[in-house]
């Protein structure tokens, strides 16, 4: 009786303490988006399925991954073959194929004025935070083609295609006096929080575990081999201390007779 | 301790291959020559180990150079997708690769070394100065193949960083615009430029880097090892015609650098297998986007190892007078030999004066070094103008400060303090 009121309390106390923690993190929601973290890790094999699956899903429409095999990233995340002929691979492709979009770049061109990047080496190139941060950080904009926008990259061409799952936000600035070059005061919009305006399929935390998979997925794509990279490197660093360890034996030894 | 064969009368042994081989080829000779009848000061410290560290990281860039030769395709349309087939799809890839790339910055770290070395312990001063001159050669020749090697991943910051040092070329008077676009090969920086670049990298730098090398071991034979106490070893000799303070460099420098070769791959190994990437230093992240001559990385930085002579380059406004001042900052090497007017050769024994304009010549290389990695605004600037006179000072006002130095008097023999 007594320890189920405590727990009570204890849940109760947790709950509020967390949503503390929500309302403290700065000037309203997303005001801290620079400091985001994508805090993955590759050796999640879960986490990297559901992010292959998210991306096949979200991105391959536009977006290819022309290093990666779909056979390699079978082998590397456990998927079996019939699972991957049943989730990923796209219609009319073989498990020995590179993972190639169908969108023609003359499509891609006409549709948002370039060509989708590649994504293979896109968490190298820009690191994970970048690319978690860019995933989270879209708004509404009318005056951009795509009716959207970033904060991490402005004028993405990218429109906001995970909108459907993480609903639709807008972006509130404010007015900030800054000095300009010549030293007069120039006003300039800042950032201040996100608005929601309407609620889409996934709530904050789901959508955050999405964009925290796919970047994770990415991360692996970006070098498939790094978990077997680590892993090996233990057992190299190892033998080399011995090995130094000896070496430095047979050299007190020679040395001996230096006086 | 083997005694030195005398070299005119090899012991050749009756009969057998080896016997064979001795009466056609002076094995005995050689390897008396060059290592168990070379003697090296007994005193080395922990400085002494760069030299052969040198030795080792230039063998493992040769050797696993030689792999990636195999499956690298130079040319622009083919460089960048060529390396990520060596890092995904080739078997032991990614571990040939990364050796290779991190190799380069440990080269340059044991370089660096090794010249502060001599430096230190004044090991350029007569007369080792055709020693230093020669090893200045292997410095020049290693600063060109790693910038040439950088340019063949053909990344967005090989292309960048090759566009930014050819156009250095085009400052020169008159026949700058010319020169620019003969090292290129065509109007910008092409698949003419890689092809060449490629072929210079493999071939012909690294042919010219091991040619003086061997002069930089042979001209060592001559003069002898200088140690840290600045002594002449060979102006003390025993009874049996060897100096008093030298020892064999077979068998105990062998083992004594095989243990800094133990923990240099170490070293290594935590880089290659941990941190290959070295958060951006040894790979930077522009270079894994294909090269764009459309689209310019947001800071252009060379890698760390040049950082100092780029903190230099963007230090001075006028774009001829900093091309020119950067190329001194690394040719002022060359003249230690003879701007350095002190009586004695080691730190040592040097005053005030010679510790601290070395001293802030040190900070100054590397401080330089990290405001090179910094955007050229406001505080960096003034920063890197600060470090680049102290830089420049310290060469130009040797002669000056070198010579009016309070020395201490230099011992006779070295100073070691036996062992265990």
């Amino acid at each position: 009786m007594g320890t189920a009121k405590k727990a009570l309390l204890l849940a109760g106390l947790l709950l509020a303490g967390s949503a503390c923690g929500a309302a403290e993190g700065g000037g309203g929601a997303g005001a801290d988006w620079l400091s985001w973290r994508a805090d993955d890790d590759v050796t999640n094999t879960a986490s990297l399925q559901r992010g292959a699956r998210n991306f096949m899903g979200y991105c391959f429409g536009c977006h290819s991954l022309k290093y990666e095999r779909y056979s390699r990233l079978a082998s590397d995340l456990a998927i079996s073959t019939e699972e991957l002929q049943q989730y990923l691979l796209a219609p009319g492709d073989k498990p020995a194929n590179y993972i190639l979009t169908i969108m023609p770049d003359a499509d891609a061109v006409a549709w948002f004025g370039k060509t989708a990047p590649d994504l293979s080496l896109m968490a190298r190139a820009r690191s994970t935070d970048y690319l978690y941060q860019f995933l989270k950080t879209f708004y509404i904009d009318p005056t951009r083609p795509t009716g959207g926008n970033n904060l991490r990259l402005t004028a993405a061409a990218m429109p906001a295609v995970l909108s459907e799952l993480e609903g639709l936000k807008r972006a509130v600035f404010k007015d900030e006096q800054k000095p300009g070059a010549d030293g007069k005061l120039m006003t300039e919009q800042v950032f201040d929080h996100f608005e929601a305006v309407t609620p889409g399929r996934l709530s904050a935390a789901e959508y955050d575990k999405f964009v925290h998979d796919t970047v994770n997925f990415l991360d692996y794509v970006g070098e498939p081999t790094q978990v077997a990279r680590r892993a090996l490197g233990i057992w190299v660093v190892l033998f080399l201390l011995v090995f130094t360890w000896l070496a430095w034996l047979l050299k007190q030894e020679y040395w001996k007779d230096v006086h | 301790m083997a005694a030195a064969a005398a070299p005119s009368e090899p012991e050749v042994k009756s009969g057998g291959v080896v016997a064979w081989i001795y009466k056609r080829f002076p094995v005995q000779e050689f390897v008396s020559d060059t290592l168990t009848g070379y003697y090296a000061p007994k005193n080395f410290n922990i400085w002494y180990f760069f030299g052969s560290l040198a030795l080792v990281v230039l063998v493992l860039q040769l050797a696993t150079g030689i792999f990636l030769t195999m499956f690298y395709k130079p040319g622009a349309a083919s460089a960048f997708d060529s390396v990520e087939f060596i890092m995904r799809e080739v078997q032991w890839g990614w571990l040939i690769r990364y050796l290779h790339s991190s190799g380069a910055s440990i080269f340059f770290i044991v370089v660096y070394l090794h010249m502060f070395r001599a430096m230190l312990y004044g090991s350029y001063k007569a007369p080792r100065e055709l020693l230093w001159l020669i090893g200045m050669v292997v410095y020049f020749a290693l600063i060109a193949e790693a910038f040439l090697g950088y340019v063949l991943p053909w990344g967005n910051m090989s292309f960048w960083g090759a566009q930014v040092i050819v156009n250095l070329f085009g400052t020169i008077p008159v026949i700058g615009p010319g020169v620019v676009e003969w090292i290129r090969g065509d109007y910008g920086i092409a698949d003419a430029t890689l092809m060449r670049f490629f072929a210079l990298h493999v071939a012909a730098v690294p042919l010219a880097l091991l040619l003086f090398v061997m002069l930089h071991l042979v001209a060592l034979r001559r003069t002898g090892s200088n140690n840290p106490d600045g002594i002449e070893i060979k102006a003390r000799v025993g009874a049996d015609g060897h100096p008093l303070d030298g020892i064999p460099f077979h068998p105990y420098y062998t083992v004594k650098d095989i243990v800094g070769v133990g923990v240099m791959l170490v070293v290594l190994a935590i880089v290659v297998f941990f941190a290959p990437s070295f958060g951006g230093l040894f790979l930077e992240g522009a270079n894994f986007e294909p090269a764009n001559p459309l689209s310019t990385p947001e800071h252009i930085a060379p890698v760390w190892y040049f950082t100092t002579y780029f903190a230099i380059l963007r230090a001075v406004p006028d774009q001829r007078l900093s091309a020119l001042l950067m190329f001194s900052a690394v040719a002022l090497f060359v003249f230690l030999p003879w701007l350095d007017r002190s009586p004695v050769k080691s730190m040592r024994y040097r005053g005030v004066l010679s510790r601290g304009a070395l001293g802030l010549f040190a900070v100054s290389f590397i401080a330089l070094g990290y405001l090179g990695l910094q955007p050229a605004e406001g505080l960096y600037v003034i920063l890197a103008r600060i470090f680049a006179a102290i830089y420049f000072a310290f060469f130009l006002l040797m002669p000056w400060y070198s010579r009016i130095d309070k020395v201490k008097p230099v011992p006779d023999r070295v100073t070691y303090h036996g062992h265990g």
